[in-house]
C-alpha cells in the first residue's frame, strides 16, 4: 500500500542555503584534494574546484538573496568594442591581451600620484565579494559576484586634494592587440568613463580583480575594472590604467559618441527612457523562455543607498 | 510540365522552412548563447528581413534574368516574410514579455524603434491577407497601389533593425544597402518607362502629323482635328 503524505517540510528542516553553500565547499574543497593527490588535475578541474578566492567575505552590500548568472554566461556575453562590436568573439579575443605587470597611474589633484604596480595595491587592500546586480543600458542585465575592493580605501591612500572634484578612467590602449582599437570602430579610443568624487567614494563603487571566486576574465575587464552597480553598465569601464582626479568632468566615450543617448551620469532610471527605447525592463541573462522580463529598479535597487547623492537633481535633464 | 512546376513550389515551400527547423534545433540543443530569448527573437526577425529583401528582389531579378517563372515564387517569398514576422511578434509579446500587457504598452509607447517595425508588420499583414489570387481580381487597380507599400515596409524594417542597437551598425547597413539597391533599381526603371511613354506619345504625335499633312488619317481624327 501506498501511503501518501501532504506533510510539508517544515521551516527548520530546510537547510539554510549558506549552509548549504559552505557544505558545499568543504566537500569540493576535500574532493579537490583527494583528486590532486592520486591524479594530475586538468586545468578545467583545477578552475572549477581550486577557485583562487573561494570563501572571502562578503561586502557589505553584497546581496545574500541574488542568484548569480551562470558564469558561462557572463563569460560569454560582454561588450568590448576594442575586440569586437559582437558580444561573442571577445571571449576569445581578449585572449592576447598582455596583463601581467600591470600598473595603473593615478594622477591629478592628490597628494601622492605616481604609477602603481597592481601587486602593490593589491597587498594593501582587503578583497571582498560583492554580489551585485549589473543591468546594461541595452535593456539585459545579470547578478556577478565580484571580487574586489573599495575604490575609496585605493583613493585615500593616494590623498586626494580638496580640489578634487571629477574622477577619470582610463582603460589601455594596445592597438596591436585590439582590432577595433587599430581599425579606430565607433569610439575615440581609449575608452574613457568618469564619475564625480562622492559617486567614486560611495561605498558601493568597487575595483574588481575577479569574479566567480576566480581572477577576472580577460573579456570581463583583467585585470582591473570598475564596478558601479547603480549605473548602466557601459560605466563599469574594463582593463584600467590610468585614474585622474580632476576639477572638471571628464569628457566620457559613450556622451562623446552619442551625447543625446548616453549621458554623464547614466544612473539606471526606468522613468528615463534612451531616445529610441524604453528602459522600463530588463531581460535577465541566463533566464529560461518561460520567464517574462523583469521590471528594471531605479538606480538598479540601490536607490537606498545612493538616491540622497542626487537628491534635488533633475534625472531627467542629468540623465 | 505543370506538375513539375507544382512540385517545384512544394520545394520552395518547404526550403523556406529550413530556418525555423535550425532554429528549433538551437533552442533543443541549447545553442542560443547567453541571452537566448533575445537570440530567439532577432532571429525570427532577420529571416522575416531576409524575406522581405528576397521577395523584393523578385522583379530585377526577372527583368535582368529575362526569366518569367520567378514571379510564381514571389507570393510565397511574401507570405514568408509574414510568417517570421508573425513569430518575431509573438515572441516578442509571449516569450519576451509573457504576455504582461502594462509592460508591453510602456515598452511599444517608450520605444521608436518598435514603431517603426510595427508599421512595418502592418503592412506585411495586410499584403499577407490580400495576397491570393482572389482578393487580386477583386481589388482591381488598388491591388498594385496597395502592394506598392511593401517598400515602405522595407525601409521600416530596416530603420527597426538600425534603431534598436547601442552601436553595432555593420549588418543593419548591410541590409540598407541592399534596400537601397532594390528601390534604386525599381526608381531607375519607373525613370526609364516614363521617357519611352513620352517618346512613345510623341512617336505618335509624329505620326499622326505625318499622317494628317499626307492626308491619310481615319475620318475620326481628321474631323476633330480640322482647323
Amino acid at each position: 500500500m501506498i501511503i501518501k503524505s501532504n506533510k510539508e517540510i517544515p521551516a527548520s528542516e530546510i537547510t539554510d542555503p549558506l549552509i548549504f553553500k559552505e557544505r558545499r565547499n568543504i566537500i569540493k574543497a576535500a574532493l579537490a584534494t583527494m583528486a590532486a593527490a592520486v591524479v594530475d588535475i586538468s586545468p578545467t578541474w583545477a578552475e572549477d574546484n581550486n577557485s583562487v578566492w573561494a570563501n572571502l567575505p562578503k561586502g557589505d552590500f553584497s546581496d545574500d538573496l541574488l542568484i548569480p548568472t551562470p558564469a558561462e554566461s557572463v563569460k560569454n556575453y560582454t561588450n568590448y568594442y576594442e575586440f569586437a562590436l559582437n558580444k561573442q568573439d571577445p571571449a576569445k579575443l581578449a585572449q592576447n591581451l598582455r596583463t601581467d605587470s600591470w600598473s595603473v597611474e593615478i594622477s591629478g589633484e592628490v597628494e601622492e600620484p605616481g604609477n602603481y604596480y597592481l601587486e602593490d595595491i593589491l597587498r594593501q587592500q582587503t578583497l571582498q565579494e560583492h554580489v551585485y546586480r549589473f543591468r546594461c543600458v541595452e535593456g539585459w542585465s545579470m547578478v556577478v559576484p565580484w571580487v574586489g575592493f573599495s575604490l575609496a580605501k585605493l583613493l585615500k591612500a593616494v590623498k586626494p586634494l580638496s580640489t578634487a572634484r571629477f574622477v577619470k578612467f582610463t582603460a589601455v590602449h594596445q592597438p596591436e592587440i585590439m582590432p577595433r582599437q587599430r581599425s579606430n570602430a565607433m569610439l575615440e579610443w581609449p575608452y574613457v568613463e568618469g564619475l564625480r568624487i562622492d559617486e567614486a567614494m560611495h561605498p558601493l563603487t568597487i575595483l574588481a580583480v575577479g569574479m566567480y571566486g576566480d581572477i577576472l576574465p580577460k573579456q570581463n575587464g583583467a585585470p582591473l575594472r570598475l564596478v558601479v552597480p547603480w549605473k548602466y553598465g557601459f560605466k563599469s569601464i574594463k582593463a584600467i590604467v590610468k585614474i585622474e582626479l580632476l576639477k572638471k568632468p571628464p569628457i566620457t566615450s559613450w556622451s562623446q559618441f552619442a551625447p543625446s543617448e548616453y549621458g554623464f551620469y547614466s544612473n539606471v532610471n526606468p522613468a528615463v527612457a534612451h531616445p529610441r527605447w524604453s528602459q522600463n525592463s530588463e531581460r535577465q541573462l541566463g533566464s529560461s523562455f518561460f520567464t517574462p522580463r523583469r521590471r528594471t529598479e531605479l538606480f538598479n535597487g540601490y536607490g537606498e543607498q545612493v538616491a540622497s547623492l542626487y537628491s534635488g537633481m533633475d534625472l531627467r535633464h542629468f540623465f | 510540365m505543370n506538375l513539375q512546376i507544382n512540385n517545384l513550389r512544394t520545394k520552395a515551400i518547404a526550403v523556406c522552412l529550413i530556418p525555423l527547423f535550425l532554429l528549433l534545433i538551437d533552442i533543443a540543443f541549447d545553442n542560443l548563447g547567453a541571452n537566448r530569448i533575445q537570440a530567439l527573437h532577432t532571429r525570427l526577425g532577420d529571416w522575416s528581413l531576409r524575406f522581405l529583401c528576397l521577395t523584393l528582389a523578385v522583379t530585377p531579378v526577372q527583368i535582368i534574368t529575362k526569366w518569367r517563372g520567378l514571379s510564381d515564387y514571389r507570393q510565397i517569398l511574401g507570405l514568408y516574410a509574414f510568417f517570421y514576422g508573425t513569430l518575431h511578434v509573438l515572441a516578442y509579446l509571449m516569450i519576451d514579455h509573457g504576455l504582461v500587457w502594462q509592460m508591453i504598452s510602456i515598452d511599444i509607447i517608450e520605444s521608436p524603434y518598435i514603431w517603426v517595425g510595427l508599421l512595418a508588420y502592418i503592412i506585411v499583414l495586410l499584403l499577407a491577407l490580400t495576397s491570393s489570387k482572389w482578393a487580386k481580381k477583386l481589388m482591381g487597380k488598388n491591388w498594385k497601389r496597395l502592394h506598392r507599400l511593401i517598400y515602405i515596409a522595407a525601409i521600416a524594417a530596416v530603420m527597426h533593425y538600425f534603431w534598436q542597437l547601442k552601436g553595432n551598425l555593420a549588418e543593419p547597413f548591410f541590409y540598407s544597402i541592399i534596400a537601397f539597391f532594390l528601390l534604386g533599381f525599381r526608381i531607375l526603371v519607373w525613370i526609364k518607362n516614363r521617357q519611352l511613354n513620352k517618346i512613345k506619345v510623341l512617336d505618335d504625335r509624329q505620326t499622326i502629323t505625318l499622317a494628317e499633312e499626307q492626308g491619310k488619317m481615319p475620318e475620326t481624327i481628321h474631323n476633330s482635328t480640322k482647323h
